[in-house]
C-alpha cells in the first residue's frame, strides 16, 4: 500500500464518529435509492406484461388506419391465412387473428352495446390470457358457431347466465344491417371491473359471416415470448406482408403508447426526488471534507513548509474522499441488496394501495427487480457526486500559504 | 433565568456563525431538503387534484342521487322521480349550490358506416351548467339550446371514429322499461373536446325531455347530481339531503361512489409524510455531524463554562437553541424558495410529451401545481421536531462532559 493512501485512510479514522455518520448518510441514501430503483424497475415489467397479456399481444397486424379511428372497413383481407404466415416466419404458435364489431347486444331483460370481438377459438389462448380465466361455463371451442363468452359484469348488467341467448344489431363492414343470434357458453371473471364489462368473444368465422366481413379481420395479434425479442420480431413481420394492401406491423409501444409514457413520467418524477437526496449526501460530504480540511489547516501548513506540494495534499484530501464514498457505496449495496433481496421474496406492499393497483390492472403486492441496473444505478451516482463535492475543499489546498496557515487557530 | 436564557440565545447564535462556511453548507442543504419537500408535495398534490378533479368530471356533483338498485344495475328500469317536496327543499338550501337531473343510459350510437356504444345523457344544459358538468369546449357548432333539443353533441374522437361530422343524421339505440330496443334519427348539432380522450369517446349528449320520450319513461330521471362547490367539505351537507331523500333513494358522496379516488387521497397524505421524512433522515445525518464537531471544537470553551458554573441544562439549550436557528433560517431560505418556484408554475406546466400515459392515469396534459399551507406546516413541523430530536444526543453529551478533562483537552 502507497503511503498517500494509508495516510488517507488514517485520517479518515481520526474523527470516527463524523466519518461514520458520513458513512451512514451514504449508506442511507444508496439502500434508500437501491430499494426505489428496484421497485420501480419490478413495477414496469409487471405493468407492461400484466397490461399487454389480457388483449393487446406484443405486435399486431392492422390496417394503416385501423389504430387510430377503429373504423369496420379499415379491415385485413384473408387475416386467417395471414395469421398463419406469421405464425410460420416466426415459428411461434402464437399468433391470432381477430376482427371487432360494436352492436347492440339484447338479452330478454336488458340491451348494451358491446364491442365484439370475432377471434379463432383455438388460436386465442395463445395469445390472451382472458380465455383462462372463465371461471362458468368452458372458452369457445373449435367447432362452435354462435357461441359466445362474456365478462362476469357483462353478463349482469345483461342479466343473463350460461345456455342464455343474446341477439346483435350492428352494421357491416359495407354498411349493411348486421343481425345475429348467439347462445353464452361461458363466463370470463378478471376480477377487474372495466374489463369484465367489455368482453364478448365469439367465433370469427360466425363474426365474418354476421358482419359481411368475407375473410377479413381487423388485426393479427401475436405474443412474444419475451419483450427483448420484440424488435426482431417486427422486422420479419414487417417484411411479410403483402404489398399494396396499406398493412403495418405495430409494436406494444405503438399499440399503447400510454404505457411507456406512463413509465417515463413515473421515471422522471423519480428522477427529481433522486436527485435532491444525492445533492442532500453530497453536502453532507462536501460539510465532512471541509470541516476536516479547515481543522487541519495547521497540519497542512508544516507539510508544505516541509516541501509537499498542494498537488500532493489535494491528492490525500481526494483519496480520503474517495475511501469514504467507496466505504459508503459497498456498504450501501450490501443493504440495499440485502432489503430489495429479501423484498423480492416477500414482496412489497402500502396500506391503501390494493385499490389503487387494481385501478391500474396490477398486482397488489410489488415484487422488486433484482437487477445489476437496480442495484448499481443509484450507488454509483452518488459515489460520483460525492466525489465531486471534494473538489471544492481539494482546491482551498492550492490557496494555503504555508507561514500563516502554521499559524491558524 | 430570563437573563440567561437571553444570553445563551446570543451565544448560540454567535456560535452559528463561528464557522460561516460549513453553517452556509448546513443551511444550504437544510434549504434544499424543505425545497424538495414544499415542492415535490405541491406537485404531487397538483397530479392528484387533477386526477380527482377528472374523476369528478366524470361524475357530477359531490353527491349524486339514484334509484337503490341503479349502481347495480344502471337501467333505464332504475330510474326515478324528478325530486319534488322535501327533497327538492332540501336541495334549495345552502351551501348546496346547484344540482341537475339527468337520463344516463347505455346506448348504441351508429352512422353511416360505423356503430359504437356509448353514454347517452339527456341533460338541462342551464343546470348541468350549474353542477359544472358540461363539456370543456364545443370546437364545432354548439351545444344543445334546453332539454328540449332535439340534437345530439358528440365528442371529436367520437365524430372521428364513427367516420361522420356536425349536421350529418346518426342513428341512438336504447333500451325502454320493456326491453324494447328504442331508437330514433337525430342530427349532431355540435363536437365536443374534453380533457381526456376516454370521456370523448364514451359522453353523447341529448335534451332530457327528447330521450325521456324517446324512452317512454315519463319525467323519470337516472341520477341527480348536487354540487356545493368544494369536494372536501361534503359531510356538512349530505346527512340532511339523505334525510330529505328518505329510504327509496340512495344519496352518495363522490367518496363512496369512487372510493378510489378517496383512497387515493389517503395514500397521498401517507406518501406525502413519509417522503418529508426520508428528506428529512437524509439531512438529519450532515445535522448531527455539524453539531458533533461543534461540541468536539469547542470541548475547552464548554469545560470553561462548567468551571465558571453554568449549569449544564443551559449548555445543553445552548447547542439546542443554536440547531434550532439553523433549522428556521434553512426552513425560511427552503420555503421561500419553494414560494418562487411554484408561483410561476401555478399557471400550469405543460406535459403533453408523456400525455397519452398521463391520460392512463387519468390526468390531463397540463399539471397544476397547488401549494397547500398545509404542506409547509407539515414540513416546517417535521424539521423543528425530528431536528431538534436529533440534536438531542450531541447537545445532551456537551453538557455531560467533565469540565476538569475538557479543560486539559488540547
Amino acid at each position: 500500500m502507497n503511503v498517500n493512501w494509508r495516510l488517507a485512510w488514517r485520517n479518515l479514522w481520526r474523527h470516527r464518529r463524523r466519518t461514520w455518520l458520513t458513512v451512514a448518510a451514504m449508506v442511507f441514501c444508496n439502500t434508500l435509492l437501491i430499494f426505489m430503483i428496484s421497485l420501480q424497475l419490478g413495477t414496469y415489467d409487471m405493468m407492461i406484461n400484466n397490461s399487454l397479456a389480457m388483449v393487446t399481444g406484443h405486435v399486431q397486424v392492422q390496417q394503416k388506419d385501423y389504430l387510430e379511428n377503429q373504423r369496420m372497413r379499415d379491415s385485413v383481407p384473408a387475416v386467417e391465412a395471414l395469421a398463419a404466415s406469421v405464425a410460420s416466419e416466426l415459428g411461434l404458435d402464437t399468433v391470432a387473428a381477430r376482427g371487432q364489431a360494436f352492436a347492440l347486444a339484447s338479452s330478454e331483460d336488458r340491451s348494451f352495446g358491446v364491442l365484439l370481438a370475432g377471434v379463432q377459438p383455438d388460436r386465442e389462448p395463445g395469445v390472451s390470457s382472458l380465455p383462462g380465466l372463465v371461471s362458468e361455463g368452458r372458452y369457445l371451442a373449435a367447432d362452435d358457431r354462435d357461441a359466445i363468452v362474456i365478462g362476469a359484469v357483462l353478463a349482469k348488467n345483461l342479466k343473463v347466465g350460461l345456455g342464455d341467448e343474446l341477439t346483435f344489431l350492428g352494421s357491416g363492414r359495407d354498411g349493411s344491417f348486421a343481425a345475429g343470434l348467439a347462445t353464452v357458453v361461458g363466463i370470463v371473471h378478471t376480477g377487474m371491473d372495466e374489463i369484465d364489462r367489455g368482453i364478448a368473444h365469439v367465433p370469427l368465422a360466425w363474426f365474418q359471416e354476421t358482419f359481411s366481413m368475407g375473410d377479413h379481420g381487423h388485426t393479427v395479434v401475436v405474443r412474444m415470448p419475451d419483450l427483448a425479442l420484440v424488435e426482431g420480431a417486427m422486422q420479419r413481420v414487417a417484411a411479410l406482408l403483402p404489398e399494396g394492401q396499406n398493412l403495418v406491423a405495430l409494436d406494444w409501444d405503438a399499440l399503447q403508447p400510454g404505457l411507456r409514457q406512463a413509465i417515463r413520467s413515473d421515471l422522471a418524477s423519480g428522477w427529481v426526488m433522486y436527485a435532491v437526496f444525492i445533492v442532500l449526501v453530497a453536502f453532507s460530504v462536501l460539510n465532512t471534507q471541509l470541516m476536516s480540511v479547515l481543522e487541519r489547516t495547521r497540519e497542512f501548513g508544516v507539510m508544505l513548509a516541509l516541501g509537499m506540494g498542494p498537488g500532493r495534499l489535494a491528492k490525500l484530501v481526494t483519496i480520503e474522499t474517495f475511501l469514504l464514498s467507496l466505504l459508503g457505496l459497498l456498504l450501501g449495496l450490501l443493504f440495499g441488496g440485502l432489503v430489495v433481496l429479501w423484498l423480492s421474496h416477500a414482496g412489497f406492499s402500502y396500506p391503501g394501495m390494493e385499490e389503487m393497483a387494481a385501478e391500474f390492472n396490477m398486482d397488489s403486492r410489488f415484487y422488486p427487480e433484482v437487477s445489476f441496473v437496480a442495484l448499481m444505478w443509484g450507488p454509483s451516482t452518488v459515489f460520483l457526486f460525492t466525489m465531486l463535492a471534494a473538489i471544492y475543499p481539494s482546491l482551498r489546498l492550492y490557496k494555503l500559504e504555508p507561514v500563516q496557515a502554521m499559524r491558524a487557530v | 433565568m430570563a437573563g440567561s436564557l437571553n444570553v445563551t440565545a446570543r451565544l448560540a447564535w454567535r456560535n452559528l456563525w463561528r464557522n460561516h462556511r460549513r453553517t452556509l453548507i448546513m443551511l444550504l442543504a437544510i434549504g434544499t431538503g424543505v425545497w424538495a419537500m414544499v415542492f415535490m408535495s405541491a406537485l404531487m398534490r397538483g397530479m392528484t387534484d387533477q386526477v380527482l378533479l377528472n374523476g369528478l368530471h366524470n361524475l357530477p356533483g359531490e353527491a349524486q342521487i339514484h334509484h337503490p338498485q341503479y349502481r347495480a344495475d344502471p337501467s333505464v328500469v332504475n330510474s326515478m322521480p324528478m325530486p319534488a317536496g322535501t327533497l327538492y327543499e332540501a336541495l334549495g338550501e345552502a351551501p348546496i349550490s346547484a344540482w341537475s337531473a339527468r337520463v344516463r343510459v347505455p346506448a348504441v350510437i351508429a352512422s353511416e358506416r360505423e356503430s359504437r356504444g356509448v353514454t347517452l345523457l339527456g341533460v338541462d344544459p342551464v343546470t348541468e351548467a350549474g353542477v359544472g358538468a358540461l363539456p370543456d369546449e364545443i370546437v364545432e357548432g354548439r351545444f344543445l339550446n334546453g332539454p328540449e333539443d332535439r340534437g345530439l353533441v358528440i365528442g371529436a374522437s367520437l365524430a372521428r371514429r364513427l367516420d361522420t361530422d356536425l349536421g350529418k343524421r346518426v342513428v341512438i339505440m336504447s333500451q325502454d322499461p320493456e326491453n324494447n330496443v328504442a331508437d330514433r334519427g337525430t342530427r349532431i348539432v355540435g363536437i365536443y373536446r374534453a380533457r381526456l380522450e376516454g370521456t370523448e369517446d364514451q359522453l353523447v349528449y341529448a335534451g332530457r325531455n327528447v330521450l325521456q320520450e324517446m324512452l317512454a319513461v315519463g319525467d323519470q330521471v337516472s341520477e341527480v347530481a348536487v354540487t356545493a362547490g368544494d369536494y372536501r367539505r361534503v359531510s356538512a351537507w349530505l346527512p340532511a339531503l339523505q334525510q330529505a331523500a328518505g329510504d327509496d333513494l340512495e344519496v352518495l358522496s363522490w367518496m363512496q361512489l369512487q372510493p378510489f379516488l378517496d383512497s387515493m387521497l389517503g395514500v397521498q397524505d401517507g406518501f406525502t409524510l413519509i417522503f418529508m421524512v426520508v428528506i428529512f433522515v437524509a439531512l438529519s445525518f450532515g445535522l448531527v455531524n455539524t453539531l458533533v464537531m461543534a461540541v468536539f471544537e469547542r470541548t475547552r470553551e464548554i469545560g470553561l463554562q462548567q468551571a465558571l458554573g453554568v449549569r449544564p441544562t443551559l449548555i445543553m439549550l445552548q447547542f439546542l437553541l443554536e440547531s434550532l436557528f439553523l433549522l428556521v433560517l434553512g426552513l425560511g431560505a427552503g420555503n421561500l424558495l419553494a414560494w418562487l418556484t411554484i408561483k410561476p408554475l401555478e399557471s400550469g406546466i405543460d406535459i403533453s410529451m408523456v400525455a397519452e400515459g398521463m391520460e392512463m392515469m387519468g390526468m390531463g396534459t397540463t399539471l397544476y401545481p397547488a401549494l397547500q399551507t398545509s404542506d409547509m406546516w407539515m414540513s416546517t413541523a417535521i424539521v423543528v421536531i425530528l431536528g431538534l430530536v436529533a440534536s438531542l444526543l450531541p447537545a445532551w453529551r456537551a453538557s455531560r462532559l467533565d469540565p476538569v478533562r475538557a479543560l486539559n483537552k488540547t
